[in-house]
């Protein structure tokens, strides 16, 4: 295992890089990278722990892919960014890449984007060229499920968690916000919904087949048959075959809730989970409920949650993003997360303490962890 | 013809503020560009040919958002951004 540890922040004005050796008591943070520019997602490959890939966009100019093998000593554009298909029946544009996902381990240099409108793209070059992922983009329902034309939240719809299986690069899962959890089995040429047991109760109809908000869904890699997700509408747990959502957060304590965006898991231990739970009721201010900043943990698939605050703020009024959370591979696990007033915090046992890592920064949309090689 | 580059588009042009591009048409130049500086044209010019909403583009002192605009080598062509608001 390697001794560097990094972190990649992605944030509504650039991006920066968090750098610790392994005692990951000491940290120190990069010069700015893409200053001005917003950056959703910030993604080292795992299986070459070199290539760095990078969503962005600016307020004026168009959604592009920057792409580094040195750390972002430099920087190369995709040749191709993710686009729609020129021509499209419905003119669609991608207004910006909001997530990206590293291909299945066996097929070196895919990778997968998701957008904004919910389009889905896919490389198999590194990032350097990017194609549509037909199956999708121009499913008979896409309209349907993707809610076109947007209709959703202020800040519009996007596909996340584009998530491969480790058993089978054809077996994938994605995130519509709005829209629902949806599975394909062929490599992304046919799509089905994969949300019983889930509510939506923005909807008239609190258990439809899709129309609901994941925020975040994740797969263990240890055992890929179960998932988990964060969604608007509570926590849950699904075990497959079986395709039926459990609502875990309903074990959340009543006056916390278990409204939140991100999720991550324990790298090896597929019945330890953490959350950042935030205020979902009244108008849904998304920051921690009554301004008491916490991760909750489960180390039992979600039967029973377990509060983790001590070194964060007594009051503060941040919101952590559905990216904005991770976790690193030691032993004990550091989880990490950002926050919308620019602060990393940091906790290297596995969330029961936490310390600021970096501050000032700008309003921060993701932290993803790496270890170079 | 002489097209001004603005400065968030001034990494594809190596720093520089003015340069020299051909085409009959806005469309035409914006593609002589993007052979010369590799994608500059998408980061104005959506995959369905519109102009991203908050790029302008001036033909001498005229706003044009159709492509599709005659141009002659006697223009002056004048990229910018769009000044839409401050609250971000």
């Amino acid at each position: 295992m390697a001794d560097e540890l990094m972190l990649f922040a992605g944030t509504r004005k650039g991006a920066w890089f968090l750098s610790a050796d392994k005692d990951r008591r000491t940290w120190s943070v990069s010069e700015p990278m893409f200053l001005g520019h917003v950056i959703h997602h910030v993604v080292l490959d795992p299986r070459d722990r070199q290539t760095l890939l990078v969503a962005s966009r600016t307020g004026h100019l168009g959604p592009t892919v920057f792409r580094s093998q040195d750390l972002g000593r430099t920087w190369t554009e995709a040749t191709r960014p993710p686009a729609f298909t020129e021509g499209d029946r419905l003119e669609r544009s991608v207004r910006g890449v909001f997530w990206l996902s590293p291909g299945h381990a066996d097929e070196v240099g895919s990778w997968y984007a998701g957008g904004s409108p919910q389009g889905l793209f896919r490389s198999e070059d590194a990032g350097d060229t990017w194609t549509p992922v037909d199956g999708w983009n121009d499913h008979p329902m896409w309209e349907t499920w993707a809610e076109w034309p947007e209709e959703g939240t202020p800040d519009g719809s996007m596909l996340h968690s584009v998530i491969v299986d480790p058993r089978d690069p054809s077996h994938l899962y994605i995130g519509l916000s709005g829209g629902g959890v949806f599975e394909s089995v062929d490599g992304g040429t046919d799509w089905k919904p994969l949300n019983h047991g889930s509510v939506a109760t923005f909807l008239p109809d609190p258990e439809p087949e899709f129309g609901h908000d994941p925020h975040c869904i994740r797969l263990h890699p240890l055992q890929p048959d179960r998932l988990y997700q964060q969604n608007h509408c509570g926590i849950y747990r699904m075990e497959r075959p079986d395709g039926r959502w459990v609502r875990i957060g309903d074990n959340m304590p009543r006056d916390v809730g278990d409204i939140g965006f991100p999720i991550e898991l324990h790298p090896r231990d597929p019945d330890t989970a953490w959350v950042f739970p935030m205020d979902g009721t009244d108008v849904w201010p998304r920051t921690s409920p009554e301004g008491k900043p916490a991760v909750y943990v489960t180390r039992d698939a979600g039967e029973s949650w377990t509060r983790h605050d001590a070194g964060l703020p007594e009051l503060a009024w941040f919101t952590v993003k559905r990216q904005a959370m991770t976790v690193d591979a030691f032993d004990p696990v550091g989880v990490y997360f950002g926050t919308t007033s620019g602060e990393v915090w940091a906790s290297d046992d596995e969330g029961a303490s936490w310390q600021a890592v970096a501050q000032h920064l700008p309003e921060i949309y993701s932290v993803e962890c790496g270890q170079p090689g | 013809m002489h097209v001004r580059i603005p400065t968030p588009l001034r990494s594809y042009t190596d720093q520089r503020s003015t340069v020299e591009g051909t085409g009959a048409t806005i469309a035409e130049l914006l593609a002589d560009l993007d052979r010369r500086f590799p994608g500059i044209r998408f980061r104005m010019v959506d995959e369905q040919g519109r102009l991203r909403q908050h790029m302008k583009v001036f033909v001498n002192d005229e706003s044009v958002r159709d492509l599709s605009r005659a141009v002659a080598a006697a223009d002056e062509i004048t990229i910018m951004q769009a000044l839409s608001g401050g609250s971000r």
